[in-house]
């Protein structure tokens, strides 16, 4: 069923056609930049809980925005030929590494600017680095889903927030407890449990997605 | 089946009004800050275990819908999931109430009260879902799609996140359970019967409501 050469085609594809028509990716970047401007401009400064907050909240909208062209850029008939060449868990695992791609270079880019624009309060860089490009994972794996739920309904921009907002605070939280940790430097044994159960919750959602899939992929 | 018989709707009935006459006047042990106001805990958490029992069943109806295609199964799933919200709903205000007494405000950033409330919202996106699908097929197979996605979520934000945080609940954030000291055994005497009452409870309303559907749905196909 799952095969590394389909994944890789499909991946292949789906990074050809964003490297050809680059608006999309520069599109969520400019979002990204012209967000963290605006809040530079309303803050001025702000002290690291909010700096940490904010950089997640701008994180939050700027991922379910790149997200979810994931589904709906694919035209009905290149839908119609992906079905007869592929399986669906095929179609979901290179929609997921896709995004994760896309996602962790966002937020990469992302807290470079970020702080470069307010001043950077980060004590342990190496771990928070890790929680920026975990986060950009987990927000692609969990919203991959979402944003395939949520391209079988016709009203789909506003619905991908409502349906993802609420299971995506789990993660939130956990992410904003994480990176808090490195923000104050403390000892790195201390953010063991979090580092875990945000790598869990991302492992449960990947076979949940495997599993369901196969039912809306058509419908 | 068992659920198409009677007595464990009689037990539900008998269990919660013995809850509801000896929480109020039964013996309760003295204790600060909560006093009399311990007598909630036989409103309040029973709501609790009542809502995840119901949705429960809305994501074992949801992967059997996905299974098996038969609109029973929906029907089944969207009915356990409002009455789910519902007792939510009881469970945030008795809540509300109760933390308005003993911790000062009604809203005290408390995990478990955010993560309550962040579970309803998921139920309601779920509604909201259906209510933007037109075809029913269509709308049955992608709300239980959702439903059975955030379900393990949901679980992870009641049970797991609580426990990482501090938290004013008993039980969290190294506050002992209410079974290490408040609860004597008088107490318990009432509060099993209501968690077992409010339960059945539930499912009796939530299979009123399926009933009531499924008659609708045939009334309209004559």
């Amino acid at each position: 069923m799952i095969s590394v050469k389909i994944i890789k085609a499909l991946l292949l594809k789906d990074l050809l056609i964003e490297w050809r028509n680059k608006y999309s990716f520069n599109g969520i970047l400019l979002y990204v930049f012209s967000t963290v401007f605006i809040c530079y401009l309303s803050f001025k400064q702000i002290n690291p809980v909010v700096w940490n907050a904010l950089f997640w909240i701008i994180m939050l909208f700027a991922s379910v925005n790149a997200v979810a062209k994931s589904f709906m850029q694919e035209t009905k008939g290149r839908f119609l030929y992906m079905y007869t060449i592929s399986s669906a868990q095929n179609i979901i695992i290179s929609k997921i590494i896709y995004n994760a791609l896309l996602m962790m270079l966002l937020s990469l880019i992302s807290i470079l600017f970020y702080s470069v624009v307010f001043k950077n309060p980060v004590q342990d860089p190496l771990f928070y680095g890790i929680a920026v490009i975990l986060g950009g994972l987990s927000f692609s794996t969990i919203l991959t889903m979402v944003s395939a739920i949520a391209s079988k309904v016709n009203n789909n921009t506003t619905l991908m927030a409502i349906l993802s907002f609420p299971i995506m605070v789990p993660l939130l939280m956990l992410l904003i407890k994480f990176s808090k940790n490195a923000i104050d430097g403390l000892d790195r044994s201390v953010s063991m449990n979090e580092l875990t159960a945000i790598l869990l919750l991302n492992v449960i959602t990947i076979a949940i997605s495997l599993l369901l899939f196969p039912y809306i992929w058509r419908e | 089946m068992l659920i198409k018989q009677n007595w464990w709707k009689y037990l539900g009935i008998l269990l919660v009004l013995y809850s509801i006459f000896q929480g109020l006047l039964g013996s309760v042990p003295e204790l600060p800050i909560l006093h009399e106001s311990i007598r909630n805990v036989y409103f309040h958490v029973p709501m609790w275990f009542a809502m995840i029992i119901l949705f429960v069943v809305n994501a074992t109806y949801s992967v059997k819908y996905l299974n098996s295609n038969n609109t029973k199964h929906d029907t089944w799933a969207v009915e356990s999931a409002n009455i789910g919200v519902l007792l939510g709903i009881l469970g945030i205000v008795t809540g509300m109430i109760w933390a308005k007494y003993t911790w000062g405000e009604a809203w005290s950033n408390d995990p478990k009260q955010n993560s309550a409330a962040i579970a309803l919202l998921v139920y309601m996106a779920y509604f909201v879902l259906r209510g933007s699908i037109e075809d029913e097929q269509k709308k049955a197979k992608i709300s239980a799609v959702y439903s059975v996605f955030a379900f393990p979520i949901m679980i992870v934000l009641i049970f797991i996140l609580p426990r990482l945080t501090d938290s004013l609940h008993p039980g969290n954030g190294g506050n002992p359970g209410f079974n290490t000291y408040d609860m004597d055994n008088d107490m318990r005497k009432v509060f099993y019967p209501a968690v077992i009452g409010w339960i059945l409870m539930g499912i009796w309303l939530a299979q009123v409501k399926f009933r009531l559907r499924t008659l609708e749905v045939k009334s309209l196909e004559k």
